[in-house]
């Protein structure tokens, strides 16, 4: 569009508000999808902020003692309990996953669909142990050890309502991040993005999986390790 | 950089930041493992977090390589945030001792 020309006839209604909106100015150089990936993460980094926020609101205030993480986590192996070990694995599978990610963007943008496709579909098996040993250790902590969101047998009533909240609503970002991936990663495969003629699809399905990641990261620290 | 292609940049340093996460990883995990406690845990532990946080999104979410107004409108508006860190942990404190005095014998 030329922008030195006056607008003859401005529509009204719904697509008048797209017309206005969108009117020949364009504040950030990135495809749209990308933009609008970036803004759905800001507002899901408040939601995870509140969510660690208030447990550590509730951990603070509580006057009985907050169960031992490193002790609760822990799992019977070879005679000995390993402190927090199956955490551990988690996160390094989850950063693994992180860079198969990475590289599958990187191979996207050279159109090889072969590696990209592969890579985004071990980035999404990744993924897929991850919520498995998540519902194992929900299982554990549940069958074996009876905490519940109302209280638990090992201290303050609140590190079950924290803990289930949280990391509940993880797991599901990262379900819903395997899903996301698989179709993303078909569509490589039959040539969906060489016929659209722009492979930014991979980055932004990128973008949200380093989010799951990063959210991770700051669970990890808070709610496993303080 | 060629914006027909959007983000392209050499495998190694994937594979560097990789290496990196794994290793800060390891390092957090090393803090619990170790017993380290008090302040120097919660400053390890946040040290740690951050480096990790602040990789992952300059190079894996590619934010190094964006305009500054992309870099602002993400990374400047979480900041508020801190303010309501703040405001919990000081409402935390006050609850804990509210509970002491009139609840706790």
């Amino acid at each position: 569009m030329t922008s030195t020309a006056p607008a003859a006839v401005a529509p009204d209604g719904l697509s008048g508000v797209t017309a206005d909106w969108s009117a020949d100015k364009q504040a950030f150089p990135v495809p749209w999808g990308k933009a609008m990936m970036w803004i759905f993460l800001l507002s899901d980094t408040f939601i995870f902020t509140c969510f660690l926020t208030s447990y550590m609101n509730v951990r603070m205030s509580t006057t009985e003692v907050w169960p031992n993480a490193s002790q609760v986590f822990a799992l019977h192996i070879g005679g000995a309990d390993v402190p927090m070990v199956l955490i551990a694995i988690m996160t390094f599978i989850l950063i693994t996953s992180s860079g198969t990610m990475a590289l599958a963007v990187n191979y996207g943008y050279r159109r090889d669909r072969a590696r990209t496709t592969s890579l985004m579909l071990i980035t999404a098996a990744f993924g897929a142990v991850f919520v498995g040993m998540q519902a194992f250790e929900w299982t554990k902590l549940i069958v074996d050890e009876g905490i519940r969101p109302w209280g638990n047998p090992l201290g303050a009533a609140q590190f079950g309502s924290s803990f289930f909240m949280i990391t509940g609503f993880h797991g599901l970002h990262v379900s819903a991040g395997v899903i996301y991936l698989v179709v993303v990663a078909m569509r490589v495969w039959n040539g969906f993005y060489d016929r659209k003629g722009t492979y930014e699809t991979v980055e932004i399905t990128g973008l949200y999986w380093h989010f799951v990641d990063l959210v991770w990261v700051f669970i990890f620290a808070f709610f496993y390790l303080w | 950089m060629d914006k027909a292609e959007g983000q392209q940049h050499p495998l190694a340093i994937y594979l560097w930041i990789w290496v990196t996460l794994f290793v800060l990883s390891a390092f957090s995990y090393m803090v619990d493992y170790f017993h380290v406690q008090g302040y120097l845990r919660w400053t390890l532990i946040i040290i740690f977090m951050l480096l990790k946080a602040g990789l992952i999104v300059a190079v894996f979410m590619h934010m190094a390589w964006e305009r500054l107004a992309l870099k602002f409108a993400i990374l400047v508006p979480p900041l508020c945030l801190l303010v309501l860190i703040g405001l919990m942990a000081v409402e935390g404190d006050y609850t804990f001792f509210t509970r002491l005095s009139e609840f706790v014998r």
